[in-house]
This record gives C-alpha cells, sequence and structure tokens, in this order.
C-alpha cells in the first residue's frame, strides 16, 4: 500500500476489505518507528489506544456502520487533549500530564472512527515559527533534515510530508498551520475562527487560535474539516454556523465543481512589493497562469494596513498568552519544582524550570503591555489596528472572492540559522498573520520548489468560505502535481 | 476636633444558582473538598468557561430592583493575580462594562431617619476557592469547591457615616436579595461578604481622607466592630500627628482588631483586559420587560402594605419586613389570629428571642406561626392571660411539635383564663381577708399596694385570673367596704 495514498484510497482499500484498519494502523506504526528518529515528529506515540482504535473500526466497517473516516489513522498536534495520553504541548511543564478528557476535536474524529496513532512535535505552547522551540528536540524538515519544517504544528506538516501518517490535525494562531505546510510541501487549512471547537486545545492566545487539519490535499482537507467543525456550545467563541458546503465537497465527485461562476482573485500588492525572491516570484507567476488557464481571473488590491500586521500580532498574541499560561502554576498539575521554600518560591521555580526561553519572552512581552501605563499604549492600540487589518480585507472583499499571496517569503530556511534572532523570525509569518488577524479562513497548499525545498501557496477566503477555499485549491491540484512531489527520504522503507 | 466618617461598602452577594458562573459543577454548600470542581474549576489545560444564563437574569433582576442603568452590552474582563485559590491564575470579572450600572436604595436607620445609598455599579464575576489550614499542620490545603460560584459584586458609594448606617445599609441589600430570590442570604456560610471603605475627614471638609479597605465581613456585627475600631484607629492616628496609610486589612474578631493583610495578599497591577474567551452579554429591552414582570413584591413595597394596610408603625413594618421570611411568618400569624399588632409584638419579642437563643431561622422556628396565631387569639379573646400566653408558648416552642393544638392544649392543661366573677370574687374576698396590713394601707391612700395584692390573687389562681378584671374588682371593694 503507498503510504502517501489519499484519504479516499484508503477508504476505497478499507471498504473492499482489501486492507483492514489494524493492517494500516500497523503499516503507519512502522514507519513511524523506522523512520520518526530521523524526523523527531512524534512526542507521543499511542500504539496500543491505536490497535484498540482500529480493531473497532474494522468490527464497525465489518458491520456496514463505517463512515468516510472510520478506520483511517490520523495524528494529533500535541496541543489537543486526548483523554488518558500524555498532552505535553511540547513543554517541560506538561511533560507528565495525562489528559483527563478529549478535546471536541479529539472526541469527534473519534467519533468518526479515525485511529489515533499519536501525539506529534511542536513550538512550545505553540510558540515559534521553526519547531526548535520544542522541549523534546526539533522536528527535521523531511525534503532536508537540516532545515526545520516551519512551526508550530511542524511536528504535523513533516509526518504528513514523510508519509508517518496519512493526516494530522493542527492550530493556527499567526501561521502555524500554513507556514509549516508551505514548508514541508503539503496541504493546511486554517478554517475560519470559530468554525472548529477550541475546547480541549490548549491556549496559547484565545482570540486567534483555530484548529485545522494537515493533509496531502485539499480533498483530504475537506473530508477532515467536515467531521472537524461545527457549533460546540463548550466554546463561547465556536460559530453557530452551518457545515452544509463543507459537506456538500465530500459526498460526491461533483461536490468540489464550481458551477460555473466567475472567480476573481485579488493579489495584494503590500505582499509582493517586497518580495527579493526571484524565484518564488517565477513560481507565482506560474501559479496565476494556471488559474488563468481554468478562467480565473486577477485583480491588484490593497490591504493598506498589513505592514502593521506583525507588531500588532505579537502584541495582542503575547498579552493573551501571558495570562492564559497563568493556570501553570505548580499547584495542582504539571511540573512543580523540587521542595519549595514558600508559595513564592513554588511559583517563581517551577514556572521558570517548567517554560521554555520563547514561552518566557512572550510572557514577559504580553505582561508588560498589559500593565498599567502600557495598556493603552499597547494592548488598546493593538486592538484598534486590529479591527483596521479586517477592515482592509472587508473592503477587498466585496471586489474580489479570494485573494493570493506565497505563503512565506522564502522555503524552509536552516536549523539554527534564526533561533538566536527572535524578532527576524517573528516576521517569518508576515504573509500569514494579516488573516489570522482578521479571523478569515485561510489555506496553504504546495505550488513549487526552489532548491529542493517546497514553497507554499497561500489563499484566503471571506468569513465561512471555507468551500471556496478548498474548491479553489482543488482546481489548482487537478492542473498541477506539486502536491504529488514526496521527498525522496520518505519513501525510502 | 470633629471627624467626619465616610464609608463605602462592596458587598459579594453568591447568586442562587444550581451550577457554577462558567461550569457545570454544583454550587451546593458544605460538601467534602474538591467534590464540586470539574475540569473548568480546575483550570485543566485546554477548558473554556460557558456562561450560566440564571447569574445573568440574577443580575438584572437585581439591577431593576434598584433601579439602575442596565448595561446592555456588558463585557467579562480577566483579573490576573497568582493565588493557589485561583486555579485559572486570573478571575473572570466585569471590569470595563459592568451589567448593573447607577442606581440607589433607601435605607431606614434605627431611629427611625432615612438615608439614600447611591449604588456605583453591580457586576458578574466568579468566586476564588478556599484555603484550608485546619488538620494539616505546616501545610496549606486547597479546596475548590467554591472556585467559579457565581457573585454579584454591588459597590456602594461612599454614602454611609457612621458604623450604625453601613449595617443598616448592609441588612437592606440582605433584605433586598433574599426578596428577589437571588441568594440564600446565609451569612454564616459565606453567601454574603462584604469590604468596607473607611475613612475620616475633618467636619466640613469636602475632600475625602485616605481610605483603608477591611476585607471579607461576614456578619452585621463584624461589620459593626470592625468599622468602630478603624474610625478609633484613624482618628488615633491623625490627632497623634501621625498619616493614615492606605491598606488592605483584615478584622481579627478574637481580638477586636484591624490589621494589614500580608502584602502576597494584595497585588499593584491586575492587569484587566477583555476575557477573549467570553462573548459580550447583550441584552435587549424585551429580556428587561420579562424580568420585570417576574420582580416579586421588594421589601420597601411590603414595608408600605404593612404600614398601610395592617396599620404597623414604620419601625415595626421595617424590622418585619428586613428578612421575607420574618415577614411570611408574620404574615401567617396575622392570618390565623387577625391581631396585627399583638402578633408584631409577639414575633419580634418572644419568638425572636428564642431564635436568637437557639440561633435558628425562623424558618425553623420551634413554633408555628399558626401556633402562636392561635396563642395571640386566645389571648385577645380574653381566654387566658398574657401570663400564661408566655407558658404556653414556652412549653410550645419547648415541645417544638407542628402538631400540637394549642386550643387543645389550653383545653388539656386546664390554662383558660378564670372569666367567672364568682371564682374570683372568692378568691379576692380571701385575699382581703389574708392581708388586712396592706388593706389598711391602700385604705390610708398607699395605692401602690394594689400591685401586691392583685399579685396575691393572681397567684392564688395560678395566674388564670384576668388581673384587669381583679384590679377592679378589689379596687371596688376596698373603696366600698369598711
Amino acid at each position: 500500500m503507498n503510504p502517501y495514498a489519499s484519504l479516499q484510497m484508503l477508504r476505497n482499500e478499507l471498504d473492499s476489505r482489501a486492507l483492514s484498519s489494524v493492517e494500516l494502523t500497523q503499516m503507519y506504526l512502522t514507519r513511524i518507528n523506522k523512520l520518526d528518529a530521523e524526523f523527531n515528529c512524534f512526542i507521543t506515540l499511542a500504539e496500543e489506544k491505536a490497535m484498540f482504535q482500529a480493531e473497532q473500526a474494522d468490527a464497525q466497517i465489518a458491520a456496514g456502520q463505517g463512515g468516510a473516516l472510520t478506520g483511517i489513522p490520523m495524528a494529533h498536534k500535541d496541543i489537543f487533549l486526548t483523554q488518558g495520553i500524555r498532552t505535553s504541548c511540547a513543554s517541560r511543564m506538561l511533560d507528565k500530564f495525562i489528559a483527563p478528557y478529549d478535546s471536541t476535536v479529539a472526541k469527534k474524529l473519534n467519533h468518526a472512527g479515525m485511529v489515533c496513532l499519536g501525539k506529534t512535535n511542536m513550538d512550545e505552547f505553540a510558540m515559534g515559527s521553526s519547531n526548535e522551540n520544542s522541549y523534546y528536540g526539533s522536528t527535521k524538515n523531511p525534503w532536508n533534515t537540516e532545515h526545520v519544517p516551519g512551526g508550530s504544528s511542524g511536528g504535523s506538516a513533516a509526518a504528513v510530508a514523510a508519509a508517518l501518517v496519512p493526516v494530522t490535525t493542527g492550530t493556527d494562531t499567526g501561521g502555524s498551520i500554513r507556514q509549516p505546510a508551505a514548508f514541508c510541501g503539503v496541504s493546511g487549512i486554517k478554517p475560519t475562527y470559530g468554525r472548529v471547537s477550541r475546547y480541549g486545545m490548549i491556549a496559547f492566545a484565545s482570540s486567534l487560535d483555530q484548529g485545522g487539519v494537515l493533509a496531502h490535499s485539499t480533498a483530504d482537507m475537506a473530508l477532515m474539516l467536515s467531521a472537524m467543525g461545527g457549533f460546540d456550545a463548550q466554546d463561547s467563541t465556536s460559530a453557530d454556523q452551518s457545515m452544509e458546503d463543507i459537506l456538500a465537497l465530500t459526498r460526491d465527485s461533483e461536490g468540489f465543481a464550481l458551477s460555473g461562476k466567475k472567480i476573481t482573485i485579488g493579489l495584494p500588492k503590500e505582499y509582493l512589493q517586497n518580495l527579493t525572491n526571484a524565484e518564488l516570484e517565477a513560481v507565482y507567476q506560474n501559479v496565476q497562469s494556471v488559474f488563468s488557464g481554468q478562467g480565473i481571473e486577477f485583480r491588484d488590491v490593497s490591504l493598506p494596513h498589513t505592514h502593521v500586521a506583525v507588531p500588532t500580532y505579537y502584541v495582542l498574541a503575547s498579552a493573551e498568552a501571558s495570562t492564559n499560561l497563568s493556570r501553570y502554576d505548580g499547584v495542582r498539575y504539571g511540573h512543580r519544582c523540587e521542595s519549595p521554600k514558600n508559595l513564592e518560591d513554588l511559583y517563581v521555580r517551577s514556572r521558570s524550570e517548567g517554560f521554555g526561553e520563547e514561552v518566557k519572552r512572550r510572557i514577559l512581552t504580553g505582561t508588560y503591555t498589559l500593565s498599567v501605563g502600557y495598556y493603552d499604549a499597547y494592548y488598546v492600540q493593538a486592538q484598534k489596528v486590529r479591527r483596521l487589518i479586517a477592515n482592509d480585507f472587508t473592503k477587498v472583499f466585496s471586489e474580489v472572492d479570494l485573494l493570493m499571496t506565497p505563503t512565506t517569503p522564502s522555503p524552509a530556511f536552516k536549523i539554527g540559522q534564526l533561533s538566536k534572532d527572535p524578532v527576524e523570525m517573528y516576521h517569518q509569518d508576515v504573509f500569514t498573520i494579516p488573516a489570522s488577524l482578521a479571523g478569515l479562513p485561510s489555506m496553504s497548499i504546495p505550488c513549487g520548489m526552489q532548491e529542493g525545498l517546497p514553497l507554499g501557496l497561500q489563499l484566503i477566503a471571506p468569513h465561512f468560505k471555507e468551500a471556496l477555499l478548498l474548491k479553489i485549491g482543488n482546481l489548482f491540484q487537478q492542473h498541477t502535481d506539486w502536491h504529488t512531489q514526496y521527498p525522496e527520504t520518505g519513501q525510502n522503507l | 476636633m470633629t471627624w467626619e466618617t465616610v464609608i463605602g461598602l462592596e458587598i459579594h452577594v453568591q447568586l442562587a444558582t444550581n451550577s457554577k458562573i462558567f461550569s457545570g459543577a454544583s454550587t451546593r454548600f458544605g460538601a467534602q473538598p474538591n467534590t464540586q470542581a470539574c475540569a473548568v474549576d480546575l483550570a485543566m489545560p485546554g477548558v473554556l468557561p460557558v456562561l450560566n444564563k440564571q447569574a445573568i437574569s440574577h443580575a438584572l433582576t437585581f439591577g431593576l430592583a434598584i433601579n439602575a442603568e442596565i448595561g446592555l452590552h456588558s463585557t467579562f474582563d480577566r483579573k490576573n493575580y497568582f493565588y493557589p485559590d485561583l486555579p485559572k491564575g486570573y478571575q473572570i470579572t466585569q471590569f470595563q462594562h459592568p451589567i448593573v450600572g447607577r442606581g440607589s436604595v433607601e435605607v431606614i436607620l434605627e431611629d427611625g431617619s432615612h438615608i439614600n445609598v447611591g449604588i456605583t455599579r453591580a457586576h458578574l464575576e466568579e468566586d476564588a476557592g478556599k484555603s484550608v489550614h485546619e488538620n494539616m499542620p505546616g501545610l496549606t490545603g486547597i479546596d475548590l469547591n467554591r472556585a467559579g460560584t457565581p457573585l454579584l459584586e454591588i459597590v456602594s458609594e461612599p454614602d454611609m457615616h457612621s458604623a450604625q448606617q453601613a449595617v443598616a445599609y448592609f441588612k437592606k441589600m440582605h433584605a433586598l436579595v433574599k426578596y428577589l430570590r437571588i441568594c440564600d442570604g446565609n451569612l454564616n456560610e459565606g453567601s454574603m461578604r462584604c469590604d468596607a471603605n473607611v475613612s475620616i475627614r475633618k467636619s466640613g471638609d469636602t475632600t475625602l481622607g485616605v481610605r483603608t479597605e477591611i476585607k471579607n465581613l461576614n456578619s452585621f456585627r463584624f461589620l459593626e466592630k470592625a468599622i468602630n475600631y478603624e474610625i478609633e484607629r484613624q482618628i488615633e492616628l491623625l490627632e497623634s500627628g501621625q498619616k493614615i496609610q492606605q491598606a488592605t486589612l483584615l478584622y481579627d474578631a478574637d481580638r477586636n482588631e484591624t490589621r494589614p493583610m500580608r502584602s502576597k495578599e494584595t497585588s499593584e497591577d491586575y492587569r484587566y483586559f477583555p476575557d477573549p474567551d467570553l462573548l459580550p452579554i447583550l441584552i435587549t429591552q424585551a429580556d428587561i420587560d420579562v424580568l420585570k414582570k417576574l420582580t416579586p413584591e421588594l421589601p420597601d413595597q411590603r414595608r408600605l402594605r404593612f404600614q398601610e394596610t395592617l396599620a404597623l408603625s414604620e419601625y415595626d413594618a421595617n424590622w418585619l419586613t428586613a428578612d421575607p421570611d420574618i415577614a411570611d411568618y408574620y404574615e401567617a400569624t396575622v392570618e390565623q389570629c387577625n391581631n396585627t399588632k399583638l402578633s408584631a409584638n409577639w414575633v419580634m419579642g418572644e419568638l425572636s428571642a428564642v431564635l436568637n437563643r437557639q440561633e435558628l431561622p425562623i424558618t425553623s422556628a420551634p413554633i408555628t406561626a399558626k401556633q402562636l396565631g392561635q396563642i395571640i387569639s386566645k389571648i385577645a379573646d380574653d381566654t387566658i392571660s398574657g401570663k400564661i400566653a408566655k407558658q404556653i408558648f414556652d412549653d410550645i416552642t419547648r415541645q417544638a411539635d407542628p402538631s400540637v393544638d394549642v386550643n387543645e392544649f389550653i383545653k388539656q392543661n386546664g390554662l383558660t383564663q378564670m372569666n367567672d366573677e364568682s371564682q374570683i370574687n372568692d378568691i379576692v374576698d380571701q385575699t382581703i381577708l389574708a392581708n388586712p396590713d396592706q388593706v389598711q394601707q391602700f385604705r390610708d391612700g398607699k395605692h401602690k399596694v394594689m400591685g401586691y395584692l392583685v399579685g396575691q390573687v393572681m397567684k392564688q389562681s395560678q395566674g388564670k385570673a384576668n388581673p384587669k378584671q381583679v384590679s377592679e374588682m378589689l379596687t371596688a371593694k376596698l373603696k366600698t367596704q369598711p
């Protein structure tokens, strides 16, 4: 069985009994055990539980009760709580934390009959763009192990790229699904804020965090999203919005048809004017000609507040993170220092030992920007700018159906290349952050290669237009083969 | 030098909801530690708050009762500080946009005068857990059962000028929340607690003095004593030329003194900011109209009704309506006996004394309103004397048996007042014969001795004679007979 098979192909194999879920699960577990020593995609493997779930899935399929995802292996980013399995968020703070309940996403995918193989590596508490900020060590990019896989969902992206698992969950706060998807040559979607429940997804920046998918294709992502999304009464910010148009994509082969609708894609000039990467520019031109060939029109548009998106994001995300992470105090669960002298000592040492450098940097930044005397200058100001950035998008979406940009300014950088320069690292998210601030659905799909490393194309849609995003992405993938190119390392087994 | 005291209160009211403000855990009081704390209350990773709608309607009910501005768009903020009883490291509260804005209440003081106390705002927030020190030497335990209990914090203007006024206001708010059925009002279980902001200034000054805040007072008596202690302390400091330090204080009831909290328990900067996990609470006029219709009779309305239709004095009416359970009991008593004044006297006097002695709420009174009403009926129609009535009251409350019928009890124990004139006549005659000295004294004009003679007759009749009748009979006989 080709480990890079699409979910639909796996479904056909399972339904025709050519392959059982147990066999499929064993196949991917074998790949993980053989290959992951090199890539470090997984923090925790849940082999026993996976085999149990696979057996249950086989029974369901045998009874004719299987759904589209029954028996298909997957892995969760280690930010989603999975009952009975360690959920570390790649932090020493939660190194010994066994989740006492299932996140809504885990519950829904369990319910769909999926088999969870384990938990993927990430930047600690989702703070980072390279997976170098993991307590469990960096994940390596399967295309070139000297390079980072991107972050924070780097383990999820690399695991799909190396076909250690057919599909993974991820989370995106400022680009944490799209940037690693681009770096690893896989497809990744960040749905509209509120589309996927945040319950049981460890919070980094609550007003931005959104769960999503990393997969080989838009078709696979549509299947996953249809199972993960939807209103959840346990998340007050969850959107009570119909899932019908996403479900429609998964029903039959006609689901992705554009039905003759004229599509115009906007090209925001602010994203391109400072682009110094000639190869990327060429790739980008090529993408336009692919789309033009399919009758899609382009229009130059302007998002004038783009240049302030990165600082705005780091003020808001750090502020929210600084208080979201206050609960890790060594009192009820998580890392506690040895023999604390008093309460102050318990707090200071537990948190100093439990958190890594980048997490501490953001807690300090966030604490500073929320302090009396700085709150108005930073937090309140950033909230205002966030509104302006969102308004930019609202305006252009009255003219165009979608926006298209490169996902990142360059392909995956080398491990260690930016880790000494946090600000340069933060600018890796310059193309992905604006859509996050506006809560818009956004997707990265492979669109070319540079120096043997993949490049990603970002598409951004109006709120709750994930279906349109996936249709356009699907159109591209039907006329290109970037998404079916795989790293050599992943194929050797 | 004369000083003026200025007091404002922040009252924390635990709202009577079945579950917590942001989780489904129970709010029942007195459970084993940490058995009513779910993943949300424990601030497990990944959990999110979901607002309890009952807490919103309780807060609005309060706002409407004090004619306050209602926050049609209110929001939640995080108040950040570290403490082991605060699992998230922040308290969810309403800082910028509270659900209840400006309002006011009228308070009747002991001396009958009225003051108006402004309400600055009232906002929803979550209670913290508790630190436990009992039975764990050298350790601190954490009980998170209380964490997440919904609170309404009612902030007053600095409109009170004595401990008595502050207590009267606290009592008024206690009455109000019980009437509205938004709080059980059990002070000893911490259902209502207050922080008192106290400052003094020279009489006539218009600027406020430096204030201190006494935290966590949970009884009317402690509130009064703590404020009085603090006023004296502040006056002493200023009169000896020292300055008042702004401080947060705890009241030690055992020593009757206030002392500063450890500095760790106070924090300079709470870094308030809007909680991104919760949406704004949006209230419409239609919501308000529905709640207005559901508002029960308020203490002021009930007091006026007692004054107007039951002909009670303002003092009595105010006393009886301060607690809806007392007012209910009183009304049930009146329904039985139809005597508003005697019922008021007995409820405020004998019954209140018994309840205080036995530390019982009126809902667990050892005598039912029906029984008390029966006793009062028998006094009113002269079947029994006041003295016998007291004896019956004592017997009934001792038995604390609601099935006892007072009329039967009186018959069985032969306690009916002697209204048979001939019977009393005999005892009066015997008494006159047995006390020649006193009789002579009376006839010599020392009329005070009458009390003694009446007492003798009452004693002979085992208290069953009607003292008024006895007195009249004695006077007649002593004046006419030689």
